[in-house]
């Protein structure tokens, strides 16, 4: 059963906005709120529309990684709650909160959302805050960093004779080069794949290339329905398909060569229905987009990562929203008709949210 | 509350398992936190004794600490100001239990005090009189820390305390809408 099937009557959401800070690698002068208010003007200002129009505010953000609790309250001062708003906030990826506004939409809570988030990653060293997500009695004690766990994953792939590190190269090569045309972008630009060989490991089989920059970013996204949808953008993205699914927490229970995740959300969210021509997909390390395309069944049609993606800036905690944010703004500014946009959260990718994004039928 | 024994007692195939009661996993993170530009200027300001604010725009309320934005309109507070170092009691308690890790003696008073020209209490501690003649709408004025000057030290605690001016108690409709 498609999602249209299962809402026969359900209203059409789509994103009207999309802004993002320009990522670094430390942005030590701001607090949070000043990294976000910036980009929380601009996504608002494109649409004309002011806080207090906006029917529903959601966002995502990391406790973990700004190193104090309920860190987001002061994040909230950006977005003037006052008369007080329909809020909420998840410890996830933007993209999921960007699902959370889309349920309220397409249940007529709400005609319109913002969705933010935003991760500085520089107070603390993220591959270490990472393995705090992993099971606390059995592999935490352990600190199996972000890059470990992503190069057994990788290891994985080349043993199974599903790719080889120059394949990982191209896919570093290709991503960051693409990036030379993004202004929001960190990492710009690449040495070829020969180069990048000769340099030493990070963690074997990953090299420096295989592994996202560190950074810190904001971003966000309107969210509106239907008409409102239509008066705010001129070419509005709908938001076709979505739908989010979960792995088994423990890496060693899952075949790491494989997304089945991102495989079930990719067909429940209608993306098999016809041809996408554009693919944002969240993959932090190199090895993890070949898993991807592989579930996505991505072609050499298929234009991935235009932005650049998680390789050229991974501000965690709204790397995924930009992905969906980078699909929707190629249909707004007509260069996609039929977008695909995924997002991932946990190790290995264990999580994987797939979105659907379409220009005006 | 069950014991970890008797919890065991019913799974068979853990039958005459020692259960584990406790282990020690120790964790520890380090984060450089930093407090962003607009504290970053009100922090460095005490350790020069001075108040720094910052004012909405839209609104035209003064905050401070200031946090580089409005927190009611959401947008930048631009315009920055000097704060004098009087102000208003706008509300008090006395604290009669010492928190832990807190370097004062109990009981003491702990008071919003209303700097004059803005419009959020500024968290301060009373001192100079008895806590019994503490009161909403007492005027008061910041005591200062001797800070040394070759190392001065930003923080709140650059204030000790603030004290009795001695003036007449202020207007209440000057302090009304700001409690």
């Amino acid at each position: 059963m498609t999602p249209q099937q299962q809402h026969p009557a359900g209203r059409e959401i789509a994103v009207v906005a999309f802004a993002q800070s320009v990522h670094q690698r430390s942005t030590d002068q701001l607090s949070e709120v000043e990294l976000v208010l910036p980009v929380l003007q601009d996504v608002l200002k494109q649409t004309g529309l002011t806080t207090d129009r906006i029917g529903f505010t959601c966002s995502g953000s990391s406790d973990y990684l700004a190193g104090r609790a309920f860190s987001f309250t002061m994040a909230l001062d950006g977005v003037g709650a006052w008369p007080p708003i329909s809020e909420s906030h998840v410890e996830m990826d933007g993209a999921w909160a960007l699902y959370e506004a889309w349920v309220k939409l397409r249940t007529g809570q709400a005609d319109t959302a913002l969705v933010y988030s935003y991760g500085k990653s520089s107070p603390g060293s993220v591959r270490d805050v990472l393995t705090r997500q992993l099971d606390p009695y059995t592999l935490a004690p352990l600190w199996p960093d972000a890059i470990a766990l992503a190069a057994l994953q990788a290891q994985c792939l080349i043993d199974a004779g599903l790719t080889d590190e120059r394949a990982l190269a191209g896919v570093a090569v290709r991503s960051r080069r693409a990036a030379l045309d993004n202004p929001h972008a960190q990492l710009r630009g690449s040495a070829d794949a020969d180069t990048l060989l000769q340099r030493p490991y990070q963690v074997r089989p990953l090299r420096r290339h295989d592994c996202p920059p560190v950074s810190d970013g904001a971003a966000a996204v309107v969210l509106a329905a239907g008409d409102a949808a239509r008066a705010l953008h001129p070419r509005p993205a709908w938001i076709r398909g979505i739908d989010h699914r979960i792995e088994a927490h423990q890496p060693g229970s899952r075949d790491l060569t494989e997304s089945p995740s991102t495989r079930l959300a990719a067909v429940r969210a209608g993306v098999f229905d016809a041809p996408v021509d554009t693919a944002e997909l969240h993959a932090p390390f190199t090895a993890q987009e070949l898993v991807l395309r592989r579930a996505l069944d991505l072609n050499g049609s298929v234009r991935i990562n235009p932005s650049g993606g998680a390789l050229a800036a991974n501000p965690v905690m709204a790397a995924g929203l930009i992905r969906v944010g980078e699909a929707a703004a190629r249909i707004h500014r007509g260069e996609s008709r039929r977008a695909l946009a995924h997002a991932t959260s946990g190790p290995c990718l264990q999580q994987n949210l797939v979105a659907v994004l379409e220009g005006e039928r | 509350m069950r014991t970890a024994a008797e919890l065991l007692a019913g799974v068979p195939a853990l039958a005459g398992t020692e259960p584990v009661t406790r282990v020690t996993l120790p964790a520890r993170l380090e984060y450089s936190y930093t407090p962003g530009t607009a504290q970053s200027r009100f922090l460095t300001g005490l350790a020069e004794q001075r108040l720094l604010a910052e004012r909405c725009p839209e609104c035209t309320r003064v905050y401070i600490p200031p946090r580089g934005v409005c927190p009611t309109c959401g947008r930048a507070t631009t315009d920055q100001l000097e704060l004098p170092h009087t102000g208003t009691v706008t509300t008090f308690c006395i604290v009669n239990i010492a928190a832990r890790g807190l370097d004062v003696e109990v009981p003491y008073c702990y008071a919003y005090v209303l700097l004059d020209g803005a419009h959020v209490g500024l968290h301060a501690r009373i001192g100079g009189l008895p806590h019994d003649q503490v009161h909403v709408g007492q005027r008061v004025r910041a005591v200062w820390r001797d800070q040394r000057p070759d190392r001065p030290d930003p923080g709140l605690a650059a204030i000790s305390h603030f004290a009795p001016t001695g003036d007449p108690d202020a207007d209440p409709a000057s302090y009304r809408r700001w409690m």
